[in-house]
């Protein structure tokens, strides 16, 4: 079993800078990898700046942007098995595209239509958590249910910085540390939730300082470095796996998008730091170290970032190509044996309706 | 058949339950080695072992969010919450996520998952060990309630919650935890949910009630017995309500006082006020009216007799409508 120490001070990383900090390399992860890994932070980059776009269209309504944090959600998830499941936070509401979710199902959801409420089962992706935190105690009880099943899954969930802050962060985390269970707790610590810095959600050195508190491993990581949270979730993936329970990943990143569409960060963010990150983004970062080893081209580079707009473009026919969903829906899903006053609210709603 | 008091029919429920369906486990705080704090979980780690009767960490949130996850893996948790006002925390969990994670799912993934609480006052307990808290659940859609008043009910509406496929809350009425006591059905019994009982037949007014206020209720009828004839109806399910029993009965006597120990405002009697005023105002030859607990705190409990509901206080409820 590792030992719980106090969590790890610097900042993992593997990506180099082309200047003073050389490219490393992680072991097992040959060409087909690593083009794998960039076609899917190319699939989320353009997902999301397409996303900003359509809302501006208003083809889809107010949309959590997640620019710059591609590098946490592909990372994090190429070190999982199909079989292992993902507990998402609303930043992470297109991760299903990693499990082959069909762009028009997270559109539809930010459509605020029917198709897009997915089956979990169907991707091991659960559903998009709105309220913060409250998804990690689902993915602890997940990965404990699953190991007392004798079944090799883990389970991984992502939130952010503020959600650290949140009683359900403490249960879900004091649970799993108590149940050992198979999870990773991915944070990504982007600096900002909403306009509330870090330094005014916690006075904790790090995030990651909050790991030994529940007897699990912290690791530091650079969020816009793909290929050190990969390595970082990877070696969380194998505890899991191995019995030893739960890891805590803080992957640091910065802001540098709005919130949300219907955010201003200029109210309250330093508008130059904004711009040295956006220098740095992740996406950037990954496809200039693999041009340097050679295992992209600039034509190659073209050519996935034409076939991740060409889905985009085919995802939002189809999204708004979804029949309009029945008013009788309404009543629908919340149980599987309704109380039978719902039926007689439908049929009087049919009558209203003149239907 | 057995005699037993209400808990100790609660934990028959859990031995059967458990036997029967090995997808079920038992989860709270200090249900495990202890048995519960009122001994409602008593031997069950020693028959069915630590993983199925879990002592949690203390935390109702974490009890309740990991029973989600626990639903998800296939599991089916029965969650115990020690005290009605120690589910508070945990109400983020069930408003959030176990009433619309179904639905979130489009119907594809179940939550069969069961919270149970010892609920209600008169016991001269501490502050916030004496809550009726049932409105909140009864008020948040995609989750039913059922609150037993007798010793087989106990058992049986157990059963039925354990075995429904939707969430299910269980209010134990810890008043009349080791009062009730009655004949049980051995071996697998279950209430179905949503179906009323008649506990005793009168024709002039319907006592309409649950838990702890039904063996109030047939004191007070009782207690009326040389002035009215009085129908007590156990309502067992608040959601599912079973309107056709009520309005059957209210139907008969024209008149209706409904009992519950929580505050007035907005608690299940308005429901049931509200009910009988949409389907049965022709019927009624008189207001609804409730006997409740006051909107204030729960008193300290030198003085709580003043804030129950009494035989007192329904026996006037019941003489002013008669009286119209």
């Amino acid at each position: 079993m590792s030992q719980v120490l106090p969590a790890e001070g610097g900042l993992r990383r593997v990506i180099g800078d082309g200047e003073s900090f050389p490219d490393g390399e992680v072991e097992g992860l040959g060409p087909d990898e690593l083009l794998a890994l960039y076609r899917n932070l190319v699939l989320l980059r353009t997902y999301d700046e397409r996303s900003v776009v359509y809302h501006r269209q208003g083809r889809i309504g107010t949309y959590a942007i997640f620019w710059n944090h591609e590098a946490m959600q592909a990372g994090g998830v190429f070190a999982l098995e199909e079989r292992d499941w993902i507990f998402p936070a609303y930043r992470e509401s297109a991760i299903g595209l990693l499990r082959g979710m069909p762009v028009s199902t997270v559109l539809s959801w930010w459509r605020g239509h029917p198709s897009g409420w997915w089956n979990p089962a169907e991707f091991n992706v659960a559903s998009i958590c709105v309220p913060i935190a409250t998804q990690i105690p689902h993915a602890v009880g997940f990965a404990w249910g699953s190991a007392l099943k004798g079944e090799d899954r883990v389970a991984l969930t992502f939130f952010g910085d503020g959600a650290t802050s949140e009683g359900s962060f403490h249960e879900g985390a004091t649970f799993a540390g108590v149940m050992k269970a198979p999870v990773v707790l991915f944070c990504n610590n982007n600096h900002w939730a909403i306009s509330t810095p870090l330094s005014a959600q916690t006075a904790a050195p790090t995030l990651a300082d909050k790991a030994i508190g529940y007897g699990m491993p912290g690791i530091r990581v650079d969020g816009g470095d793909v290929l050190a949270v990969y390595q970082a979730t990877r070696e969380a993936v194998a505890r899991a796996r191995a019995g030893e329970g739960p890891t805590f990943i803080e992957a640091v990143t910065y802001r540098a998008a709005p919130h949300a569409t219907a955010d201003d960060p200029s109210i309250y963010i330093d508008l130059e730091r904004v711009e040295v990150e956006k220098e740095n983004e992740c996406v950037g970062r990954f496809e200039r170290y693999l041009l340097r080893a050679g295992v992209l081209t600039e034509a190659r580079v073209e050519e996935i970032k034409q076939e991740a707009l060409e889905l985009m473009r085919t995802g939002i026919v189809e999204a708004e190509a979804e029949p309009p969903a029945d008013p009788g829906l309404v009543f629908e899903h919340a149980y599987a044996n309704p109380p039978p006053a719902l039926a007689d609210d439908l049929a009087e709603l049919r009558r209203v309706l003149g239907e | 058949m057995s005699e037993r008091f209400l808990v100790e029919a609660v934990n028959d429920a859990l031995h059967v339950e458990l036997e029967r369906d090995p997808t079920v486990l038992v989860m709270g705080e200090d249900v495990g080695r202890l048995g519960g704090v009122f001994r409602a979980t008593a031997g069950l780690r020693e028959r069915f072992g630590a993983d199925r009767c879990v002592d949690t960490p203390l935390a109702e949130a974490g009890i309740l969010g990991t029973a989600v996850g626990l639903c998800m893996a296939g599991w089916r948790p029965v969650c115990e919450m020690q005290y009605d006002a120690f589910s508070y925390p945990a109400l983020d969990q069930l408003i959030n996520h176990v009433g619309r994670y179904r639905w979130r799912t489009r119907g594809k993934m179940s939550f069969p998952l069961v919270i149970r609480m010892p609920y209600g006052g008169g016991v001269r307990a501490p502050e916030l060990h004496d809550d009726s808290p049932e409105t909140y659940y009864v008020h948040t859609p995609g989750v039913k309630v059922a609150i037993p008043s007798t010793p087989a009910d106990a058992k049986g509406l157990l059963a039925a919650a354990i075995r429904d496929p939707d969430p299910v809350v269980i209010f134990e009425p810890k008043l009349i935890y080791r009062t009730a006591r009655g004949e049980v059905p051995e071996g697998e019994h279950v209430v179905p949910l949503g179906e009323a009982r008649v506990a005793r037949e009168g024709s002039d007014v319907t006592l309409v009630a649950y838990g702890a206020m039904v063996p109030l209720a047939e004191r007070a009828a009782e207690a009326l017995e040389d002035e009215a004839s009085c129908e007590v109806l156990d309502l067992r399910s608040l959601k599912p309500l079973d309107e056709d029993s009520l309005l059957a009965s209210v139907g008969k006597t024209g008149r209706a006082v409904v009992v519950q120990e929580a505050p007035r405002v907005c608690g299940f009697a308005a429901e049931v006020a509200a009910v009988l005023a949409e389907k049965a105002i022709f019927d009624l030859r008189g207001p609804v009216l409730r006997v409740t607990g006051y909107d204030v705190p729960y008193p300290y409990w030198q003085i709580e007799d003043a804030y129950m509901p009494s035989v007192e206080r329904v026996r006037d409820a019941v003489r002013r409508l008669l009286s119209i």
